[in-house]
């Protein structure tokens, strides 16, 4: 087991207006973990997500990343162009919006193999087949493969963009709400898939949602939000069965199953 | 005998912020000991506090007050106070936890769940599956079952899935929720045996059975759970 962090975050603030977004957020994520962060709507969890992938830049705090190569490096010490080579190669970033992870002008497959090409593939037959084994493995239709994203279903888009994502075998994926609009069935294919890429590919995932039996599944470690402020953090199941703070127990009696 | 277990001081208070604060005792002050190769039986009347205390061993639940510490690569480590990496690495290796009800993951294989924790341990999933197949022919879950997802088995099916995955590591420590709770009698002699064999090995068990045959059967030393009430009336 690796004892380096992957990422190491200290006192994170970034805020829109007071309470709005993230404040004083820490904590450490390790190779092959999964943390997920709960809360209600607004309480600041996209902000914090998009502050950890190097899309928002933070109002305070740091953000140490250990990269591939072994190097630790302050994500916002960066330059942009460091910041984007890493988002494409070494990370996953599962938009809450399908569409603002996807590229809607080209088709579902070159939405797949762009990812690749981005990290060397160059051989068409090889981009081809390996964007249809894909799509299968997250229940696409491979007969769409040539189709634009502008086509297909809200639920399809979604599925396409954890495809997009994970092709490359990234160590590090940030997914926001990504079963949102899915139904339950392909919800249930998609987290198993993850759950497996998680244990044989040593992928660590920081995923924010709303359904604590998605954070149940998925989630060594549990995050809870509210007012842009960490309340509590800890084992999922002990944050799930024994809540300390009055918001996460009221979160946690008012659904049925978690 | 090697302590594996040693609580000190354990209070739990349930505080239910949504209900006004109201504050619920559930027991206060308790020390308690496991030790290598002997089966300990928690004992006490329905919500004295027996499962409380057997998930704070699991550090599923905080307590309130007191200690426990574990032995854990052979350091007997504080649970309160522990981050999370270690004590996700001590149920990985040190404490195994049957808990009274399967939870179940949307389709994945029995054989899966059941090999789990040995695939988390880093052994060969061939290797694991084939253990995890040994395990379910003990407990009679047959082999057409293997490949389908416990969800829409039986309860006495789904306990005896996890019982398989609680016994499959040798854990230096195993903490067993009325596990024989569903079970027939052949079945219920399965786990009784499953259980000699563990302590046999070395394994520090505790455990709750209401069952008082399989209780008498397994049973090394028994613990009294004393509700809060009783506790207050004993120290008066
Ligand atoms: N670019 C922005 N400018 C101004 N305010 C913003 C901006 N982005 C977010 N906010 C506000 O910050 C707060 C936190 O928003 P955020 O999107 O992080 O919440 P969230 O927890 O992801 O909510 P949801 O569960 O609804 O997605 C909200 O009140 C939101 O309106
Ligand atoms: N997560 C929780 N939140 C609030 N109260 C709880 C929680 N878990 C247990 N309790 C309460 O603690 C008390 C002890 O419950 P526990 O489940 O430990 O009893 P038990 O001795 O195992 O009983 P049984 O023999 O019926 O299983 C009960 O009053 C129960 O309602
Ligand atoms: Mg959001
Ligand atoms: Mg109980």
């Amino acid at each position: 087991m690796n004892r380096e962090p992957l990422l190491q975050v200290r006192q994170l603030t970034k805020l829109h207006a007071p309470g709005k977004g993230c404040r004083e957020v820490s904590f450490d994520l390790y190779p092959g973990e999964v943390l997920g962060i709960v809360g209600e709507s607004g309480s600041g969890k996209s902000t914090l997500l998009s502050c950890l992938s190097a899309r928002l830049a933070p109002d305070s705090g740091s953000i140490l990343y250990r990269t591939d190569a072994g190097e630790t490096v302050d994500l916002y010490q960066l330059s942009e162009a460091r910041q984007r080579q890493l988002q494409r190669t070494e990370w996953g970033i599962v938009h809450q919006h399908a569409r603002d992870g996807l590229r809607m002008g080209v088709s579902g497959g070159a939405n797949i193999g762009e990812r690749l090409m981005a990290t060397g593939e160059r051989h068409y037959g090889q981009l081809r087949a390996t964007a249809a084994r894909w799509m299968r493995d997250v229940e696409l239709d491979v007969g769409r493969i040539d189709d634009r994203p502008t086509t297909y279903s809200g639920g399809m888009q979604q599925r396409l963009q954890i495809a997009r994502n994970l092709v490359t075998h990234p160590r590090l994926v940030f997914m926001d709400e990504p079963t949102g609009g899915l139904d339950v069935s392909v919800q249930a294919r998609l987290l198993d898939l993850l759950r497996q890429l998680v244990t044989e590919l040593g992928l660590a995932v920081v995923i924010v949602t709303h359904d604590l039996a998605v954070a149940r599944l998925l989630a060594q470690r549990l995050i809870v939000m509210r007012r842009s402020q960490v309340v509590e953090s800890g084992l999922t199941d002990q944050v799930l069965d024994d809540p300390q703070h009055a918001y996460t127990q009221l979160l946690v009696s008012s659904v049925l199953t978690a | 005998m090697q302590t594996m277990i040693e609580v000190r001081g354990l209070t739990k208070v349930f505080t239910l912020h949504n209900q006004g604060g109201t504050q619920l005792p559930v027991f206060r002050g308790i020390d308690f000991t496991a030790k290598r190769g002997e089966c300990t039986v928690l004992f006490g009347e329905s919500g004295s506090g027996k499962s409380t205390l057997l998930r704070s061993l699991y550090a599923n639940y905080l307590p309130t007050s007191g200690s426990i510490h574990v032995r854990h690569r052979g350091e007997l480590v504080a649970l309160s106070g522990a981050d999370s990496q270690t004590l996700l690495q001590i149920r990985r290796e040190t404490i195994g936890y049957v808990s009274q009800f399967l939870r179940v993951i949307p389709r994945v294989p029995t054989l899966e769940v059941v090999a789990e924790p040995l695939r988390l341990r880093g052994v060969e999933t061939a290797q694991a599956q084939a253990r995890a197949g040994e395990l379910l022919e003990r407990l009679h879950i047959p082999q057409r079952l293997w490949s389908l997802p416990p969800g829409t088995f039986s309860g006495g099916e789904q306990q005896r899935v996890n019982i398989a995955r609680g016994f499959i590591v040798d854990y230096p420590i195993l903490l067993l929720d009325e596990p024989t709770a569903s079970l027939d009698r052949r079945n219920a002699a399965t786990v009784v045996e499953l259980i000699g064999q563990a302590r046999d090995r070395g394994t520090a068990i505790v455990g709750i059975f209401h069952d008082s045959e399989v209780r008498d059967a397994v049973a090394d030393r028994i613990f009294h759970v004393q509700p809060q009430a009783a506790t207050d009336r004993m120290a008066s």
